[in-house]
């Protein structure tokens, strides 16, 4: 079995209708149902505009694979709150464009799965 | 105190040792009726990753065999943590137990606030300070560098991405917006042609804003006198604010917060008035101030 070194952050743009509801819904069913550790938040804007220091955290966890919106905007949201990404070492998944089937694979791909189901 | 402003709490939803496991679905039910609500969490199977995350403090649901475990450390710093059993609870309950908390623990209350500000891409930013020149709300400043930034992000009018729109670079995102590249999506040459047709604010008012505000003023009060005609005048304004509402996509909303035509007058009467008061004032001083005398020439 492969240990989790990549944190795993799903983002639930919970105060827009900017990110498909069915993309985001089975994104976070998949994540759930695999039974990976995983941080999920309510919004990143929100997150970033309070400077919360759990961006921070995420960043200096190690590698890190988020699930939002594009990248660009992911990049600098952290950026704003003082917690830069390292290109090397982060992976953005674009809930906005992208589907749920294209998206899950990636963010679980290497996961260890401790609470049940199989990824 | 600002809408940012608040105690964090960071909800753990815990399924290793010393709890049971729940299954997917009632893990997702659980997860997003709390992520609706405006709640941050951490699904965690090990005890030695509940971590705060920077968070003030930690309530971490389970379904614990007796007793919650009493040996977690929260990360980093210390938190207060507190253990809430869940078995039995559907997702509507969970979230009114978690809500309760967050009552009883002034916490931060959630979706006060549709969070919409600026972000900037300092990989396009040039500094121009374009930006901070057409906002009307004091929402960008400049930091110890002398460098753009966005200071106070809940003074920012939501839905109005105008600003976005008169940056030369397509620097300025709104990751909730629409369309692209304001909304974060790759800048493509095209959007470059588009934004290298936008209206250069600054030089469009000769550079120095306030000064050519300054002489639009004085030359707008002596037009004024010799062809005083209120109504034109805000026939005029309206026309000028539409179409300034068409092309940078300014929500009614901003547009109605700006001062109307009778505040504007009033503001001018009080500024007319405070102007006489200086004036006599100044003139009382002139009056009362002794004679020079011939010492005072150097002669």
């Amino acid at each position: 079995m492969e240990s989790q070194t990549t944190k795993l952050v799903y983002c639930n743009c919970t105060y827009a209708k900017v990110v498909p509801e069915d993309t985001k819904r089975q994104v976070l069913a998949q994540l759930a149902a695999a039974g990976v550790e995983f941080d999920a938040v309510a919004d990143l804007c929100d997150m970033s505009a309070r400077k919360d220091p759990a961006l921070k955290r995420f960043v200096d966890a190690g590698d890190l694979r988020i699930a939002a919106c594009f990248p660009r905007a992911v990049r600098w949201l952290f950026h704003a709150a003082g917690a830069s990404l390292d290109s090397d070492k982060v992976r953005v998944l674009n809930m906005r464009e992208d589907k749920a089937d294209a998206i899950v694979p990636l963010m679980l791909r290497g996961q260890t799965c401790e609470a049940g189901a199989e990824s | 105190m600002s809408k940012l402003d608040g105690v964090n709490l960071r909800v753990v939803l815990y399924e290793g040792p010393g709890a049971a496991t729940l299954d997917g679905d009632a893990r997702f039910e659980i997860m997003s009726s709390l992520l609706n609500a405006g709640h941050e969490l951490t699904f965690t199977t090990s005890r030695d990753r509940i971590d705060s995350h920077g968070s003030d403090f930690l309530l971490v649901l389970g379904r614990f065999d007796e007793r919650p475990p009493d040996d977690v450390s929260a990360g980093n710093g210390v938190v207060d943590v507190l253990f809430r059993e869940v078995g039995g609870l559907d997702a509507e309950h969970v979230l009114a137990l978690v809500n309760q908390v967050t009552t009883d623990s002034a916490v931060r209350q959630r979706g006060q606030w549709k969070p919409w500000f600026p972000v900037i891409d300092f990989d396009r930013c040039t500094n121009c300070m374009q930006c901070l020149s057409f906002c009307l709300f004091d929402v960008y400043s400049v930091d110890a560098d002398q460098k753009i930034t966005v200071q106070k992000q809940d003074n920012c009018k939501t839905d109005c991405p105008a600003c976005s729109r008169v940056c030369p670079e397509a620097a300025i995102l709104f990751p909730k917006y629409r369309k692209g590249p304001i909304n974060g999506d790759v800048v493509r040459e095209e959007d470059l042609k588009r934004e290298a047709m936008k209206v250069d604010v600054s030089a469009l008012l000769g550079g120095d804003i306030y000064a050519a505000l300054r002489t639009r003023q004085r030359d707008a009060r002596e037009r004024f006198s010799t062809e005083r005609d209120e109504s034109r005048a805000l026939l005029e304004r309206k026309r000028c604010l539409k179409k300034l509402q068409d092309n940078l996509d300014i929500p009614d909303e901003v547009l109605m917060s700006l001062p109307s035509a009778g505040d504007i007058q009033e503001r001018a009467a009080r500024a007319k008035a405070k102007n006489e008061k200086r004036m006599q004032r100044s003139q009382t001083v002139k009056d009362q101030r002794p004679a020079p005398s011939v010492d005072d020439w150097g002669i």
